[in-house]
């Protein structure tokens, strides 16, 4: 039945889709009844709304009574939401982005805001235009960097060494608050401690980055009364990314930015709502608020909002690449995901198609049939962003509103109706009683209530009448809060932040004479994510047809390679062949290729499954790689 | 987001910022959008030398007060208005023999064979004459292309606006302008060397980095 089931699917025929909904239903409860109820599991979506996301955790833990339910955002920010935690006490940007003109400093580490976030080069634009200074930290001349006044060339994987060495030199030229030290945050010691040694010279050696460009780094971040460091998954997406972002946040905490106008670290987003999808309580250890799955009485609270006794709530479950793993293990029999294109966006892409090929049952909702979705038994159309309405919280934690366009189109339900359907099926519709995503938002601020991510006063009147609303807002009538952390009020329980010591560490994978170059990937800006919207639009295709592998004319040279020659790209996980883009604009000793297309186009073939220890994040900015002129006849 | 409106006396202006584009191409599909050109994007945005740089530049026409395009139309069909905004070749003259192409010093008029017509940039002059910023202006992300009052630009934006350019001998004034460092600059000097910027060395080679 199932295998009857995915053929009249793909062919998405009317008729046919209300009855797969109705099958959907069963193989949770068949799975789970034979293999335990943790051995069916769910991923969702960063890029839905507040309502979805909310719904979604709800729905993996009272409908499909799964522990295993984690999101894409385990490859976008999870390394900046856990560094945030442990040293901020929350995770949510500490500045509106209304800050980012005020900054003397405006420093950007592994993000190329032109291409992946174009509107905030235009915050940056206004601090130039008041005379800022901008640092621009990266292995490629990104399109902001051109109008850098200083430019840190970094080798893939060496982020903490050099925000190590700056540090050495805040401390060493005593570029430092001391009252805001003393005051405000523990750990300085340690974290001093651990970058004693890291002088620039060192980090030269570690990064690439010359040891001068290190030092004016420093002075400029040091001496600037204002500063804004901006990060994102350059840093992030490593093995170490939680730990690049601690010693980031570090250098502000040294020098007093922090809770101020114009001060301030902050991770760049990834997605349309990187921000509010990583609150709700779709994340495998999070309830709704931003609470803790693991802590008791974050579980009372959120099971007085569902009604259901705390036991109700499954535990902890697998993040997101392990879950893979336990597919490709045969831990994991049946799956449904949502918004999610591990296909494309995974790292090991051969690895992935494996894990999605063992699956006993497989149901994906999406509004367009993605690569993902074709490993799938039952696909379900979805709703695109214009289709609904809900909310989203933008970057620096704004609450906006999205209207729909447009109804869906054809047999397309909203997602949130097909989840309803399903809990239906499942015999647990009575936890799912809404009418519209309305009520399922006003119930998303109640579960927060109390919680760190304090959705309590916002109303749909409220975010649209006043433009947007910044959590937290822990009170009806509560104007909500743009800067965090004024004062030097942190959020841990005792208001103080905490430094890291953060000795550097190599990445997971290192180049040798076998794999002699580092790999690193990224975007372009005609195309968006995994593709799954961006490849089907002509005008985006037109611009960026293909991945092209970015490569120095030093290298180039070395390996009789010319602008435009295909070249085969070679790792431990697989190998890829595309068309060369010869440019001086990136590191002579690593080529970057964009991740956005499937199959033999894929970039993920080469990247390695080695994940952040803190926050499961992939590492998918650093390998080693081998490259070669492609031989005549080599597949595309 | 609210778009400005311009009265008659507000006088905007049109700047080009080449430094902050981003190369998203959001103008050239704002401007393909606009139904008074059918479709057509008349929009440049070059890619100057990938090789070298990820520089990108958007091109819209200058608008030259004296338009060099103009003067080498032997059907007289180019004409400006009033208020310094060169049109499109008037279709009734247009011989299609792309003098215009060839002769203009930015490379502005586009010739389509299927219409057998010069079309180029005219400033949305259906737009601006209702006190609207042009369709490129109004998407860009990234403010390259600007437009608003000598005022607003001032109050808000750092650099000097030049609208002078010198190709070789000719000397050319335009109504757009383009932004430049130095308060100092004379006319933009199209074949004059660059200087030196760390962009020669992004990596540090020659500071012999690793």
């Amino acid at each position: 039945m199932l295998r009857s089931a995915r053929d009249v699917c793909f062919a998405l025929r009317p008729g046919v889709l209300a009855g797969a909904r109705a099958v959907l239903g069963m193989p949770a409860r068949v799975f789970q009844d034979r293999y335990g109820p943790d051995a069916f599991a769910m991923l969702s979506g960063v890029s839905l709304t507040n309502e979805k996301s909310y719904l979604i955790g709800k729905f993996a833990r009272l409908a499909l009574h799964t522990a295993n339910l984690d999101y894409n955002g385990r490859f976008c920010m999870v390394s900046a939401g856990v560094a945030n935690k442990k040293a901020l006490g929350m995770d949510r940007s500490p500045n509106p982005w209304s800050d980012i003109p005020l900054a003397d400093v405006v420093w950007t580490a592994g993000t190329n805001v032109a291409e992946t976030f174009p509107i905030t080069t235009s915050y940056i634009w206004r601090a130039r235009d008041r005379g800022a200074r901008l640092i621009v930290q990266d292995p490629r001349v990104v399109p902001l960097a051109r109008t850098a006044d200083l430019f840190l060339p970094v080798r893939p994987g060496t982020d903490s060494a050099l925000f190590g060495a700056v540090l050495h030199e805040l401390i060493r030229n005593d570029w430092l608050d001391h009252d805001f030290i003393a005051a405000h945050t523990n750990g300085f010691e340690e974290a001093a401690a651990a970058v004693a040694d890291m002088s620039p010279a060192r980090a030269a050696e570690i990064t690439g980055a010359p040891a001068a460009r290190i030092g004016e780094a420093a002075e400029l971040w040091g001496t600037a009364a204002t500063g804004m460091l901006l990060h994102a998954r350059g840093i992030e997406q490593q093995t170490k990314g939680t730990e690049n972002v601690l010693a980031a946040i570090n250098l502000g905490l040294a020098t007093g930015k922090f809770g101020k106008p114009g001060c301030g670290v902050s991770t760049i987003t990834g997605q349309g709502n990187g921000q509010g999808g990583r609150e709700h309580g779709h994340k495998c250890d999070q309830l709704p608020g931003n609470r803790d799955i693991t802590v008791p009485e974050d579980r009372e609270a959120v099971a007085r909002a569902w009604g259901v006794d705390e036991s109700e709530i499954p535990g902890k479950g697998l993040p997101a690449q392990a879950l893979i793993e336990a597919i490709h293990a045969g831990e994991i029999k049946g799956l449904l995901s949502i918004c999610f294109n591990p296909a494309v966006s995974a790292p090991d892409t051969a690895f992935t198609a494996e894990a999605l090929d063992k699956l006993e049952f497989y149901a994906v909702i999406d509004f367009f049939l993605s690569e993902t979705a074709r490993h799938a038994d039952v696909v379900l159309p979805g709703s695109l962003h214009e289709e609904d309405e809900g909310t989203s919280t933008t970057g620096d934690g704004r609450i906006i509103k999205i209207n729909a366009a447009v109804p869906p189109p054809g047999e397309a339900r909203r997602d949130w109706e097909i989840l309803l359907d399903i809990a239906e099926r499942l015999g647990r519709g009575e936890h799912f009683r809404y009418s519209n995503t309305e009520e399922i938002f006003d119930e998303l601020c109640r579960a927060s209530s109390g919680g760190k991510a304090d959705y309590t006063g916002a109303t749909w009147e409220r975010i649209e009448a006043e433009m947007g609303l910044f959590w937290p807002i822990p009170e009806v009538g509560h104007p909500g809060t743009p800067r965090l952390y004024e004062g030097g009020h942190f959020a841990h329980p005792d208001g103080r932040a905490r430094f890291h010591a953060v000795p550097y560490r190599p990445p997971a994978e290192v180049v040798d004479d076998e794999y002699p170059t580092w790999l690193t990937t990224g975007r372009v800006v005609s195309q968006y994510l995994s593709g799954t919207q961006t490849r089907r639009i002509a005008g985006l295709v037109a611009q960026n047809p293909e991945p092209r592998c970015e490569i120095h004319p030093i290298l180039a040279d070395s390996l009789g390679v010319a602008d435009g020659d295909r070249v085969t790209v070679r790792s431990r996980r697989g190998e890829i062949t595309l068309p060369a883009a010869v440019v001086t604009t990136i590191r002579p000793d690593t080529v970057f290729i964009p991740y956005h297309w499937p199959g033999r186009q894929a970039a993920n073939q080469l990247t390695i499954r080695a994940v952040d220890p803190l926050s499961n994040m992939p590492e998918f900015k650093v390998a080693a790689v081998r490259v070669e002129r492609a031989e005549e006849g080599d597949e595309p | 987001m609210k778009a400005a409106r311009y009265g008659i006396d507000d006088r905007p202006i049109f700047v080009i910022d080449q430094s902050r584009c981003i190369g998203c191409e959001a103008c050239v599909q704002a401007c393909e959008e606009c139904g008074t050109h059918r479709g057509r994007s008349l929009i440049h945005l070059d890619r100057i030398d990938r090789a070298a740089t990820t520089q990108t530049a958007p091109m819209v026409c200058m608008h030259c007060e004296d338009p060099t395009c103009a003067q080498v139309c032997p059907a007289d069909a180019i004409k400006q208005n009033e208020d310094g905004v060169v049109q499109s070749a008037l279709k009734p003259r247009c011989i299609g023999c792309s003098n215009c192409v060839l002769a203009c010093p930015f490379g502005v008029p586009k010739y389509f064979a299927e219409v057998d017509q010069m079309m180029k940039c005219d400033m949305c002059t259906d737009r601006t004459s209702e006190g609207y910023a042009p369709m490129c202006a109004s998407v860009c992300p990234s403010e390259a292309l600007w437009y608003g009052t000598a005022d607003e630009f001032q109050e808000t934006r750092r650099g000097a606006l030049v609208d002078g350019w010198l190709f070789g001998h000719q000397h050319v004034t335009t109504k757009v302008f383009a932004v430049v460092d130095d308060v100092e600059a004379g006319p933009i000097d199209v074949v004059g060397g660059t200087a030196r910027s760390w962009l020669d060395d992004p990596f540090g080679l020659e500071e012999g980095a690793s």
